[in-house]
């Protein structure tokens, strides 16, 4: 055979040229995954950004109309004593209903009277990296602008912040009851999702027969996982607002107040999307256990149930835990099927119960975030770091529980 | 380092290391031109340890470092300035499972020529390939079909002609029958004899059988008390020591090639 | 003596557990049930409306049901668009993140790097959609000036890209490590480098699951709703220019749903009808992403 192939010289030449292309190739490889990764330091970047930096704003009235000291320095007591006196007799009442007025903290009261007496008037807000880099700038602007205005430089995700609720006013909004509501929801939907999904697991690897039913149940399950959320929504409008209404909003339990549009359904709604996610990996988890612990328990005689329940279950547990810790936090970062289902996007009331109406953490930051002025940005970005923190402490839980029960078998 | 013209390689204290763990002790062979020489030995004694050695596939296994060398042409083939690429261009590799690309029978002969930098008639080399791997006949009519629709047999013909098609100077076979049939196994030795016309061969192989029926030597490994391997006897299969392969029943047809083969595999 | 009867004994609790078990496990199938009849109910009522004709639905370019514009192309226009553009960034960029750490990463920076993409796939929706609406299209407008609407889809789509891309490289890079090693070890043996191994060899032999990945990938971006719904635009428009503000189905089904609805009201009814139309072609593409899937497997098992 004749050799058409580059020898010595021609060779190294090519070969060069094909190692200039490899490394062109893997450059590539490399600056994609640089760009994922610089996509997610933006994203956590552009929050916190936006939760800190200076504002300027003026007061509607003036403090000295109140009192002559210091806001700063106001007590405890000058503060109820300013609020009982310049607050309507109804609003400081309903106030006190909420919450006793004496019992209240001092940063609380001087709130209120930051809110309800003197009215704060946002101008204007900076984010943090044009705080820092622009402040000299910034204050002037604000003089020539608004030469009333204060200036300050704030974070908007205060202690305040998660204890307040709702309010009008982007300044003194908190996030209490949307992550009161976020918990309730979450907590319902568990309930519901963790006994049926196990259940569904457990029959599923360790009953089933192999025929084309379980085979149909199987991919039903796989593509359950994959139907878009909102259509989840859709479901729980028709399924669990409004034909299961009585139950829902319960008129069955003497509930008169409410419609449909309640915790309850929103949590079963929130239940039945996370569903085949906890079969999946319960059924991952229910796997993992080795078949010589099933062979060990029907050689003593056990039957199925008490193979499954004594044996198969407790050593399954930590990965199926695991897995709803991750269903629970793809719950709780859901949005989409509870504007359907119909949260509230006013609500500065506690739910008190399934039959509440509701908001919840991700919807509160929707509004915010779609809110026209800057103030609210902030308060979305706030809300942003407290669902973020939430869903990373739910993901180390997770992590820990699997590295702590890995090393079994 | 002289060169003599005889060998196509050689190696020199070459030991090879897992970590911490030596698999191949002071191995210390010389390699004849266009020759096919055997590997033998019990499983685990790091037959193909040493063979991979030969062009490098050790290096994508981490943790695994070489001490020792081994000479082509004079050249130490893990010396700083050596090209892996162009070790394996020149020393080719036909391996245990036949492992065709998952293309078709012509483009998985022209896939290797074409990187390589082939500039003359693709369509010639990939007859040509493919006749001296006795597959021509075979698969003349369907060079657009994928490979995968080969017998086991005919994939691992093709994996030899793919590997001729880059005119390596040696071919090394890691059990290249080990997951064939007696019948594709008879074809595949006659294969070889024909190729050491042009190619020298190193094959490894657990079938003592198959050593002595085609190799004209053979080395023949064995693990010492710290589980290292190393090559204990070296020399023309013909001469070796063994009772057993001096013992060899001549194979003169494929029927004698079964029995033979139920009889001795290892 | 003992008694010694090996007859079958009647298990009650065993068999009710049982039944329970069969209860949880298929009640996947009547939310499925469910779905497609509630959803097909109400759609039905929409397409039942005299005023209402497939023709219409399919065709038109308007939607604005309670006057009498009932064209689904004025929203599925832009869920088009939006999803183009997010596979367009999501699938080179999560292929080539795959091909890197299923070829190249060593496996401290892959036990470093995983957990990264995790995250990324971890974020909630509605942050991605701050993102696009505050970081993106901000910065879009800083680059290509005015022109580029407040709300667009090109910034919806992009970030909507940046959410796929785990998704695609996870899956992808599945498929690459499922390409068995004595390919790449035949590649390699022939003198071929790390790149044209990868690239000619794995990555052919991947394309199956791969495309599995791209099609999921699409029923993601079809699906995804808050990011379009914050950045892309309120209001059905009938473009396909990513600098402008459109609505895509989802988004128009969040807003309208979101506001004040009567039951049983052209617009409740409407909703339905486009709720169907997403549940059915991401059920499709799913039901196809499996299936190659299964195939793959089967043929490097």
């Amino acid at each position: 055979m004749q050799n058409h192939f580059p020898e010595n010289e021609a060779f190294y030449k090519a070969l060069s040229k094909r190692y200039g292309i490899a490394t062109v190739w893997q450059i590539l490889f490399l600056s994609a995954l640089l760009l994922a990764i610089l996509s997610l330091t933006a994203l956590i970047y552009n929050v916190i950004d936006g939760a800190f930096g200076y504002i300027a704003y003026e007061y509607k009235n003036d403090p000295s109309e109140f009192t002559s000291t210091p806001i700063n320095e106001l007590t405890k007591e000058e503060l109820l004593t300013i609020l009982k006196n310049n607050l309507s007799t109804g609003a400081y009442k309903k106030l006190d209903n909420e919450q006793a007025m004496s019992t209240r903290s001092q940063a609380d009261l001087l709130n209120l009277f930051l809110e309800r007496l003197i009215q704060i008037d946002t101008k204007q807000t900076w984010s943090m990296t044009e705080s820092i880099l622009k402040g000299e700038k910034i204050r002037q602007e604000t003089k020539t602008n608004y030469p009333e205005a204060r200036i300050e430089f704030r974070s908007w995700l205060t202690p305040q912040f998660l204890v307040s609720p709702m309010s009008s006013k982007a300044e003194f909004a908190g996030v209490r009851t949307a992550v009161l509501g976020s918990l309730w929801l979450v907590g319902i939907a568990i309930a519901f999702a963790l006994p049926i999904g196990t259940g569904a697991a457990v029959y599923l690897q360790e009953y089933a027969p192999k025929n084309w039913l379980t085979s149909i149940i199987q991919t039903n399950i796989n593509n359950l996982a994959g139907v878009p959320s909102i259509v989840y929504g859709m479901l729980g409008l028709a399924v669990f607002v409004r034909w299961l209404e009585p139950f829902t909003s319960g008129s069955m339990f003497g509930i008169t107040d409410t419609n449909g549009r309640t915790i309850l359904s929103a949590g079963l709604t929130m239940g039945i999307l996370v569903l085949p996610l906890i079969i999946i990996n319960a059924q991952e988890a229910i796997k993992a256990v080795p078949d010589s612990l099933r062979q060990a328990s029907f050689g003593v005689g056990a039957t199925r149930w008490q193979t499954v329940w004594h044996h198969v279950l407790p050593n399954a547990l930590p990965g199926i835990l695991t897995g709803s810790i991750l269903a629970l936090s793809r719950a709780l970062g859901e949005t989409a099927p509870l504007i359907v289902v119909g949260a509230s996007t006013f609500i500065s009331v506690d739910p008190d119960g399934p039959f509440s109406k509701f908001t919840a953490l991700p919807i509160q930051i929707y509004q915010w975030t779609t809110r026209a002025q800057s103030e609210f940005h902030a308060i979305a970005a706030s809300g942003i770091i407290v669902l973020l923190v939430l869903l990373l402490t739910l993901n180390a839980t997770a992590i820990l529980l699997r590295n702590r029960f890995k090393q079994k078998y | 380092m002289e060169n003599n013209n005889q060998y196509a390689i050689e190696t020199q204290a070459l030991s090879i290391h897992y970590g911490n763990f030596t698999a191949i002790k002071n191995v210390n062979i010389k390699v004849e031109k266009q020759k096919i020489t055997a590997i033998i030995g019990p499983s685990g004694c790091g037959k193909s340890t040493l063979l991979r050695a030969f062009n490098r596939m050790n290096d994508f296994v981490s943790g695994c470092s070489v001490t020792g060398e081994i000479f082509l042409h004079g050249q130490n083939l893990y010396g700083k300035d050596v090209d892996p690429v162009e070790v394996r261009r020149k020393i080719g590799m036909v391996f245990q499972k036949p492992n065709p690309f998952p293309k078709s029978i012509y483009e998985n002969i022209a896939w290797g020529a074409r990187i390589n930098g082939f500039k003359g008639k693709m369509d010639e080399l990939v007859e040509n390939s493919l006749r001296h791997a006795a597959l021509w006949d075979e698969v003349k009519d369907k060079l657009q079909e994928s490979a995968y629709a080969l017998s086991g047999g005919q994939q691992q013909r093709l994996c030899i002609a793919r590997t001729i098609a880059i005119q390596p100077e040696i071919i090394l076979m890691d059990e290249p029958a080990s997951a064939l049939d007696p019948i594709s196994t008879l074809r595949i030795e006659e294969l070889m004899q024909e190729l050491k016309k042009n190619y020298t061969i190193i094959i490894v192989t657990h079938n003592m059988q198959q050593a002595a029926r085609a190799s004209d030597f053979t080395a023949m490994m064995m693990i010492d008390d710290q589980r290292a391997g190393g090559v204990i006897e070296f020399d023309d299969t013909k001469k070796y020591s063994l009772a057993h392969l001096i013992n060899a029943p001549k194979i003169t047809s494929q029927a004698d090639l079964v029995k033979a083969d139920k009889e001795h595999r290892l | 003596m003992m008694n010694f009867d090996l007859r079958k004994k009647p298990r009650l609790a065993e068999s009710l557990i049982q039944t329970l078990l069969f209860l949880a496990g298929i009640l996947s199938i009547f939310t499925t049930l469910a779905i497609v009849y509630e959803l097909g109910k109400e759609a039905l009522l929409f397409f039942n409306n005299p005023d209402v004709t497939f023709v219409k639905f399919f065709s038109g370019t308007k939607w604005q049901p309670s006057i009498g514009n009932y064209g689904i192309w004025a929203l599925v226009s832009a869920t088009l668009t939006t999803s183009f553009i997010a596979i367009f960034i999501s699938l080179p960029l999560g292929l080539a993140v795959a091909i890197y750490l299923s070829e190249y990463a060593s496996l401290r920076v892959r036990s470093i790097l995983k957990p990264i993409l995790e995250v990324l796939a971890g974020i909630p929706t509605v942050v991605y959609g701050y993102f696009a609406l505050l970081f993106v299209t901000p910065i879009l407008q800083n680059i290509f000036g005015e022109s580029i609407q407040v709300y667009n889809m090109l910034s919806a789509g992009l970030v909507m890209g940046i959410m796929i891309l785990p998704l695609i490289s996870s899956m992808s890079e599945d498929a690459l490590s499922a390409v068995p090693r004595s390919l790449r070890e035949a590649a390699f043996a022939m003198g071929a480098t790390k790149v044209e191994t990868s690239l000619q060899v794995v990555l052919p032999a991947a394309l199956s699951g791969i495309g599995a990945a791209l099609i999921v990938g699409i029923s993601r971006a079809v699906g995804e709703t808050m990011i379009v719904a914050i950045a892309s635009g309120a209001g059905p428009n009938f473009t396909f220019n990513p600098i402008q503000a459109a609505e895509t189905m989802t988004g128009h089904i969040a807003r309208i749903s979101g506001g004040d609805l009567s039951y049983n009201s052209i617009d409740y009814t409407s909703l339905f009808a486009i709720a169907l139309m997403l549940f059915l072609v991401t059920l499709v593409l799913n039901l196809i992403s499996q299936w190659v899937v299964n195939r793959f497997r089967e043929r490097y098992e």
